[in-house]
């Protein structure tokens, strides 16, 4: 059994704004294990990234609320002050963010912030710190890394910017790699390179990896548990497999008929989920997923609970049909078939 | 950088030649500004202006005056130059332009220079203050001090602190007016001085403190703020390295250009106030006079440091923010 890194527990953070109660993440449950791949998918506004970045305490704020525990090593990091967190920070978890135009400095050269993540948690000298920025550079795979190092971020590429990024949240080896959405900036071409660097650097520098999307065709590569946030919570969980062979949740079919496919028949419109995620301060009675949901019924104004239900024990979700409904319905919704909606 | 170089001071001689015209165009078109007339006096015959119109060159064509008038300013900046009739003089009372501006000149500078330094730095720090203690009393005092120094016009604020602070007055911490040179007592030169610089100061520190805390504020959100922070940097060493360094590139813009116009004339009511005797009060002086001659060599010598100040700007500028470098 490999390490157990982080383990969060009926996490819920709560934004106050002048118009009420945000609940941005409202009571979510996971774990993560050394050299396992957690995809987090859900759209804007799912909570994804509020989680991700709570998990490095950076939605602290005298406006945030917090509940629960987000364990990392048992040690839990909302309670933590803030120089315990530093030390957390870009040592034992590092962060890979969505846009790499607008991540970076754009006054500091990359070696400069390379250098910066190094010697923030190292006492090694600036020549000892370019020296390790260009090998990890060399390890994402820029070309020239002895000469790139002095480039400016306007210099670089979008891919190369990410592969930048992906290599100061490797500066110091940390045992979690959180990435947020990174590919959603990039070209389709560059994606699938970044995607599979991460999964090759993950075992390289043998940590987990936190990858957070709103696209399953981005995780269905490289991770191992998938988890579907909609308005806060976890509504569907599962292995991969199970995910993209059995999924459970209306929500979750909806995304799936949103990938195009090669293998199925072409229609003539992808299927896209009807509507807009609900405002996370009046949030819907009952099932959160209710108002947008094809297959609602009068049962789905009671909120269901994360359970199992199917065959596989790791695989969770909250939908009130029955097994058997839920597997005759969803080909139907992912092959974008307008008749079943 | 020669590039750059050959193309400012290209730019910086038309910027001249075109002021030096509108200058000269101007005296020639307002009413009253006929120089024979002015230096003959108000009790003259017309036959003694006739004879000053002839001796002084003004009965020529404005091109032949504007030439012999750019002539002469140009023998003046000679070094070791000196010719009666060569030189730039003043219509009314026959001094060298080019001597009595360098004679004001330490005076201006070291009023400028001082309060720029002051003005700059106390309105960065006070824009990070109010920036980071958004919203709480110290953010809101700053901003009511901030309009009140916008509010207050130098010659009002110079007059009331040296009816109140000056000597012979009912608080008497400072000295009354006038300017030591530095060379001569640096401690009395910074004396004399604090009085004006602050007064000068004021305005512009609740301007730029303004600038500063909304270029802050945006700074603040920006994405790679939020990565510093996911390095694990300290909040000082965020605040510092990733959100001042990047805030300042708009307000060392708008300073370089205050700066100059500072320098170039934006001094004039403080020095007059303070009876420095710097340049700006030598073209007050003219200006009620409409003496051409001094008028045209503090113009020009205000557009040029206006012009030299713009290029420093783009320099620091590059330094800041290597998006603009050229490569």
């Amino acid at each position: 059994m490999a390490e157990r890194l982080i383990e969060v527990n009926d996490l819920k953070v709560q934004f106050a704004t002048e118009d009420g109660l945000v609940r941005a993440v409202d009571g979510v449950n996971f774990t993560l294990d050394r050299g396992e791949v957690l995809g987090i998918v859900g759209e804007s506004g799912s909570g994804k990234s509020v989680t991700s970045m709570t998990l490095l305490g950076l939605t602290r704020d005298k406006n945030t609320r917090f509940e629960g525990e987000v364990l990392y090593k048992g040690r839990d990091v909302l309670s933590m002050n803030e120089e315990e967190l530093q030390q957390v920070r870009g040592n034992e978890m590092a962060m890979i963010f969505q846009d790499p135009m607008t991540s970076l400095n754009p006054v500091y050269t990359i070696g400069d912030q390379i250098c910066e993540a190094i010697q923030v948690h190292e006492s090694v000298d600036k020549q000892a710190a370019t020296r390790r920025s260009v090998e990890l550079l060399r390890q994402v795979g820029i070309p020239n890394p002895e000469s790139r190092v002095d480039d400016y971020p306007h210099q670089f590429s979008g891919g190369m910017r990410q592969r930048a990024m992906i290599a100061m949240a490797l500066a110091c080896n940390p045992d979690v790699l959180i990435a947020d959405e990174p590919t959603t900036a990039l070209d389709v071409t560059i994606q699938a390179q970044i995607i599979e660097l991460i999964d090759r650097l993950k075992d390289e520098f043998n940590s987990a990896v936190i990858l957070i999307t709103h696209d399953l065709g981005v995780v269905a590569d490289v991770a191992d548990e998938i988890i579907v946030m909609y308005a806060g919570r976890v509504v569907e969980q599962a292995e991969k497999r199970q995910l993209f062979y059995d999924p459970q949740m209306p929500y979750t079919w909806g995304l799936l008929g949103s990938i195009p496919r090669l293998d199925r028949p072409r229609v003539e419109r992808l299927h896209s989920i009807k509507g807009t995620p609900p405002s996370l301060i009046n949030l819907p009675r009952g099932c959160k997923f209710r108002p947008r949901c094809p297959h609602a019924f009068d049962k789905c104004n009671e909120e269901p609970g994360l359970e199992n239900r199917v065959e596989d024990p790791g695989h969770l979700d909250r939908c009130w049909l029955t097994v058997e409904e839920k597997r005759a319905l969803r080909d139907r919704t992912i092959l974008g078939d307008t008749e079943a909606a | 950088m020669a590039a750059f170089a050959v193309r400012r001071l290209l730019g910086a001689i038309i910027v001249l030649t075109v002021v030096s015209f509108v200058v000269f165009a101007i005296f020639i078109l307002i009413p009253g500004g006929d120089p024979a007339q002015r230096i003959a006096g108000r009790t003259a015959t017309q036959q003694n202006i006739e004879n000053i119109r002839k001796a002084w060159g003004f009965d020529q064509a404005w091109y032949v005056q504007y030439g012999e008038m750019m002539k002469k300013l140009f023998n003046s900046l000679r070094p070791g130059y000196t010719s009666t009739y060569g030189e730039l003089r003043s219509f009314t009372n026959q001094t060298n332009v080019v001597d009595q501006i360098r004679a004001g000149i330490p005076a201006t500078f070291s009023l400028v220079i001082g309060a720029g330094i002051i003005w700059f730095v106390c309105g960065v720090l006070v824009g990070v203050i109010a920036a980071v203690t958004q919203g709480r009393w110290t953010d809101r005092t700053i901003t009511i001090a901030a309009l009140v120094g916008i509010s207050m016009p130098v010659f009002w604020l110079g007059l009331l602190s040296r009816y109140v602070l000056a000597e012979g007055h009912p608080l008497t911490i400072f000295p009354d007016s006038g300017y030591v040179p530095l060379t001569q007592d640096p401690i009395q030169w910074g004396y004399h001085l604090l009085l004006p610089w602050l007064v000068l100061s004021i305005l512009f520190i609740g301007f730029y403190g303004r600038v500063m805390r909304s270029s802050v504020l945006d700074t603040i959100n920006e994405d790679y703020v939020r990565t510093a922070r996911a390095k694990g940097l300290a909040p000082r060493r965020v605040l510092r390295r990733h959100v001042v360094r990047n805030s300042l590139i708009p307000v060392v813009t708008l300073f370089g250009l205050d700066f100059a116009a500072t320098i170039g004339g934006g001094a004039i009511l403080t020095e007059y106030v303070f009876q420095l005797n710097g340049v700006g009060q030598y073209a007050a002086d003219n200006v009620s006079r409409l003496d051409l001659p001094p008028i045209m060599g503090v113009t020009l010598f205000g557009a040029f440091f206006i012009v030299l100040f713009s290029a420093l700007v783009d320099l620091a500028y590059a330094w800041l923010d290597p998006r603009i470098r050229p490569t």
